[in-house]
């Protein structure tokens, strides 16, 4: 419990600042540390049990079945972490007290800090993957905040935005290496993940997974070639620098590096891919803060160098070089975040950062300097200091492999000559900022020593680095040998921390860096000189460019396929569907299946050809619409004629009368538009779409031929023989609607019902011109209601109505049913809608159609209750035949009042479509469409 | 006999793309009714073509599949809704946006 408090504390402090922020500074400063402070404590009482070697677990489900839970863990490596995240973080907290002007919004400041320092406790503390892969992200995000929280100045949000896009895309490849050592070793939870490091790389998938989980690592903390977002992300403020750049943030890479070493490293792809990276920073990194004239480069430069260093040391593949690794870490953290504060200090002090400019601050600041000094000695390596220690060690690890064959050499050398660089870099850090002559051009002049309580930070880091550095094994000595134990799973090897080893080669090394450094500075007009030679590269602005240059793509990109033509979507999705298509039909050997074709005959032959030839009729004719949509109703018509030659005679039925209103609605429509259609479809869009055509026409039919010619299996067969029994209907077809499949076409009524009104709703105050001549400028005839089809649909409409309900009745046993009869139907009502006009019908119609819908779908619906009552299933029917006189046996059955239903609801919502439109017109006076 | 079935149906669905394809409302429908026709008689297919079976109890020896033809009925009534439904959604764009285009606007000259 208390574990998850630890991390649980900055997130809940996060609003203590904000609240006290209008007490002054110091109270928000006070805030923002309590949290902390009560975690730090927390995480201390744990300390007895750590260092004993326990490691403890808690455990919560969260989402079990994705393998993620909030299960929290504490062993030497992770309490290290916390250590320095807590015990710095504190001291940060301190020093940005006094560092932040009075112009800077301090609660928003601290606000971030702790966001991020929770992330961070997350990542160091988690036992899950998934979890702490969520803090990781997390970090990134808060990093985000903090890099650009000067928001008004551009190099920060420049520089956040940097940060943000690296660190975060390697988190997005860290999650796939994650998933993947999820998928290779059955569980996201550290225990079993450090466990199972044999089958992890014995599995195929290891190489892929190391390289994504090292991008996710090597991103984070700054390698070759992903180390340019640091120098940028100096723009955020000194405290920001002094936690994130120095202790945390770029440390949780290689945090990262020892965790996941049990599992992952002792391969020959570890140690080429991580010390290669490591060594090539290491001497990057070194060089390149030499040359730079911004104090804050120079350290941020240098931080890149020393992680390189600490990734060479994992990558050496020894567990002595991750001993020396884990040492390196601590050391770094405490010299580094003591520098950067001093940098702060004097940045805070002279108003600027320049190098070349400030010089000679021993004589204004020389309390500060000499902090600095010590500080930066550590930094170089020199003997007293903790620096020196693991970069002794860091030597005798380079001379301990032979992992290069007989060029293993080449390692212990560049090492030398980056810690000849480290020396340089240290050298000029405390020569041109304290000495060197006096400060030129100050902003702030003259500059003084800072508050008193702004150096207390400074001090109490560098206080440990002598510590460290002097009495190694009673200070640091049991919280390095906890943190190796949690680091290689209890696997410690024998080491000593001890200042003199004896003259052997590491010592011989470390003193050639230092005179080999004293070497270099001695020498720098030269360097410098040759540096200034050399090309520039700014890398935000080559950043800057890249991502202008992948949203100008990302823009083209949706701008081809996005450019808001309909006609271009369906084109591409046609095409798609086409290439499906093809790919699905490839592995057919042969199109031709086993079924023999059956003999043409006359007049099938003349009925096809007639189709397909009306088919491209409608085409050709298209631009002329009326007569496209005459030609089109021809189609229509042999499609019904179709389904009755092919023993479907509900079809033909349903077909026939759908064709009738299908027609009438379009000429409705046509009403209102344009009579022609312009030719405006370029030469090469109508070959597009010929092609697309073509292609669509050929893979339908060759679908259609590779299915018809080969045999098939159906489980009609169990509709046929429990139609009667079951059903009590012997037209198989009506049964499955009514009965087998109603739960279907009651679901099919209500999409009816639903356009119907819904189309109601979409004409509702709509009015559209009363067009007065067609194409060729000829007015429209204005003849209303000719007499003949007047006295027809009078005659018409009781017979039309009589034959429906005759097929209505017949449907259960022969052709016919609800939805041909309510067709039949809407046809009859709309032919007095034709004859008659709009007013005169709808003045004459009893009820409204759209009670006609809702009551056919609730006497549906009822009777599919009513089967409830019963004890029944919904919708399950019961039939029984009687007999009366005169009339003689008949049947009823309850699919019967199910299919009274579908016809009112067919009824209502088709004329509730047709009369609808009719209205359309803008002067209703005396002008109707019907 | 089902060469020249797939024929024709292939010969129904490029019409009916091909007038999917044009710019203005009227063809685009008059496309979508062709290409209903065509999926129906498709799905019609499956069930295979055979002449004089209807699935009437009591009416032939043998019977054709009921259940593509049960699909195909509902599938009828509801291809009228939709079609009626974009014809009436055009109607309404015309009125708002003065144009049959399917983008809703004027081809730019």
């Amino acid at each position: 419990m208390a574990l998850a408090l630890i991390i649980a504390l900055p997130f809940l402090g996060i609003f203590l600042p904000l609240l006290l922020e209008r007490f002054g500074r110091s109270a928000c400063a006070f805030g923002a540390g309590l949290a902390p402070l009560t975690a730090l404590i927390l995480l201390l009482t744990k300390r007895a049990d750590v260092f004993a070697g326990q490691t403890e677990i808690i455990h919560y489900e969260w989402l079990p079945q994705l393998g993620l839970n909030l299960s929290l863990r504490l062993d030497g490596l992770g309490f290290l972490f916390a250590l320095l995240i807590l015990g710095i973080g504190l001291l940060v907290i301190l020093y940005a007290r006094y560092y932040l002007s009075k112009k800077d919004p301090m609660g928003r400041f601290f606000g971030f800090f702790l966001l991020f320092m929770g992330a961070m406790l997350g990542v160091v503390l988690s036992e899950n993957l998934l979890l702490m892969l969520m803090f990781w992200e997390l970090t990134s995000l808060s990093s985000f905040l903090l890099i650009g929280y000067w928001n008004h100045r551009a190099d920060a949000r420049q520089g956040a935005r940097m940060a943000l896009a690296i660190t975060g895309g390697g988190g997005l490849a860290l999650l796939a290496g994650i998933l993947l050592i999820g998928h290779i070793v059955g569980s996201f939870e550290l225990t079993t993940v450090l466990a199972s490091g044999d089958l992890i790389r014995a599995n195929s998938l290891y190489p892929l997974t190391l390289i994504l989980v090292l991008l996710g690592v090597f991103t984070k903390s700054a390698q070759f070639p992903f180390h340019f977002w640091l120098p940028q992300a100096m723009a955020a403020p000194t405290p920001v620098s002094a936690f994130l750049h120095s202790a945390t943030m770029v440390k949780a890479g290689v945090f990262l590096l020892a965790r996941l070493y049990p599992a992952l490293a002792e391969s020959e792809w570890w140690f080429y891919m991580v010390s290669v990276t490591g060594l090539a920073t290491l001497l990057l990194g070194a060089v390149m803060a030499l040359f730079q004239h911004d104090l804050k480069g120079l350290l941020a430069y240098s931080t890149i160098s020393h992680l390189g260093l600490i990734t060479l040391l994992f990558g050496l593949d020894s567990r002595l070089a991750a001993v020396a690794a884990i040492f390196h870490i601590i050391n770094h953290a405490t010299f580094k975040a003591s520098l950067f504060m001093a940098a702060g200090i004097i940045d805070h002090e002279t108003g600027t950062r320049d190098m070349r400019r400030i010089n000679g601050m021993w004589k204004y600041m020389p309390h500060t300097a000499a902090l600095a000094m010590v500080a930066s000695l550590a930094m170089a390596g020199v003997p007293l200091l903790n620096g020196f220690l693991s970069k002794e060690m860091f030597f005798a690890e380079t001379l301990d492999q032979h992992l290069l064959g007989s060029f293993y050499w080449t390692i212990p050398a560049a090492a030398t000559l980056a810690g000849a660089f480290s020396v340089a870099y240290s050298l000029r850090f405390v020569h041109d900022v304290f000495f060197n002559g006096e400060p030129i051009d100050l902003p702030k002049y003259p500059p003084h020593e800072p508050a008193r309580y702004m150096k207390i930070p400074v001090e109490i880091l560098v206080l440990l680095c002598l510590l460290v550095g002097m009495l190694p094994a009673f200070t640091v000595g049991p919280l390095l040998a906890a943190a190796v134990s949690g680091t290689l799973n209890g696997n410690v090897p024998e080491y000593s921390l001890s200042i003199w080893h004896g003259f052997n080669l590491p010592l011989a090394m470390s003193f050639a860096a230092l005179i080999g450094g004293i070497l270099i500075y001695s020498l720098r007009k030269w360097a410098f000189r040759w540096y200034e030679g050399l090309p520039t590269v700014d890398s935000l602005e080559v950043f800057e460019r890249v991502m202008g240059g992948l949203t100008l793509a990302a823009r083209h990109v949706t701008c081809l396929l996005e450019n808001g033509s309909l006609q271009r979507y369906i084109a591409l999705m046609l095409l798609s569907t086409l290439v499906l298509v093809v790919f699905a039909l490839t592995p057919l050997e042969t199109l031709h299946g086993p079924v023999a074709l059956t003999p043409l005959d006359g007049i099938t032959v003349l009925g096809m050809a007639i189709l397909a030839l009306t088919s491209l009729l409608t085409v050709l004719f298209h631009r002329r619409r009326l007569t496209a949509l005459i030609v089109l109703s021809v189609v229509g018509l042999m499609v019904a004629l179709g389904f009755a030659r092919y023993s479907a005679p509900d079809l033909a039925l349903t077909q026939l009368s759908v064709e009738v209103v299908t027609i009438i609605l379009l000429i409705l429509a046509l009403f209102f538009m344009p009579d022609r259609t312009p030719a405006e479809s370029s030469s090469l869009r109508a070959f597009r779409d010929f092609v697309l055509a073509g292609g669509s026409g050929t893979m339908v039919a060759l679908l259609a031929y590779t299915v018809l010619t080969r045999p098939y299996d159906s489980i009609a067969s169990y509709f046929l023989e429990n139609s009667v029994s079951g059903g009590g209907g012997k037209n198989v077809v009506n049964v499955i609607l009514v009965d087998f499949r109603g739960f279907d076409t009651l679901g099919e009524i209500a999409v009816l019902a639903i356009a119907g009104v819904g189309i109601y709703a979409l004409l509702k105050g709509l009015r559209l011109p009363h067009p007065v001549r067609d194409y060729g400028g000829r007015p429209w005839s204005v003849d209303r209601h000719p007499m003949v089809l007047d006295a027809l649909a009078r005659a018409l409409l009781p017979m039309a109505l009589l034959i429906s309900a005759f097929i209505f009745l017949r449907g259960h046993n022969l052709p016919g049913g609800g939805f041909i009869a309510g067709l039949i139907t809407a046809v009859a009502l709309s032919l007095q809608y034709i004859a008659h006009g709009v007013s005169w019908a709808q003045a004459r119609q009893p009820i409204s159609y759209h009670a006609l819908c809702g009551a056919g779908l609730l006497i549906a619906g009822l009777t599919g209750l009513g089967s409830w009552a019963f004890g029944y299933a919904f919708l399950t029917s019961s039939f029984g035949y009687f007999h009366l006189p005169l009339v003689g046996e008949f049947e009823l059955a309850t699919a019967m009042v199910f299919d009274l239903g579908v016809y009112l609801v067919v009824v209502g919502a088709t004329l509730l479509i047709l009369s609808n439109i009719g209205q359309v017109s803008q002067d209703d006076s005396n002008r109707e469409v019907l | 006999m089902e060469a020249l079935f797939a024929i024709t149906l292939g010969i129904m669905t490029a019409s009916g793309v091909y007038l999917l394809l044009r710019a203005r409302i009227f063809p685009v429908v008059m496309g979508l009714t062709l290409i209903s026709y065509a999926v129906n008689l498709f799905i019609f297919s499956m069930g295979r073509l055979a002449t004089g079976v209807p699935a009437v109890i009591g009416k032939s020896a043998e019977y054709g599949d009921p259940l593509p033809q049960a699909l195909v009925l509902t599938a009828i009534v509801i291809g009228f809704a939709m079609t009626a439904f974009v014809v009436v959604l055009a109607l309404r764009s015309i009125g708002e946006l003065r144009t049959d285009h399917v983008d809703g606007e004027e081809p730019r000259k």
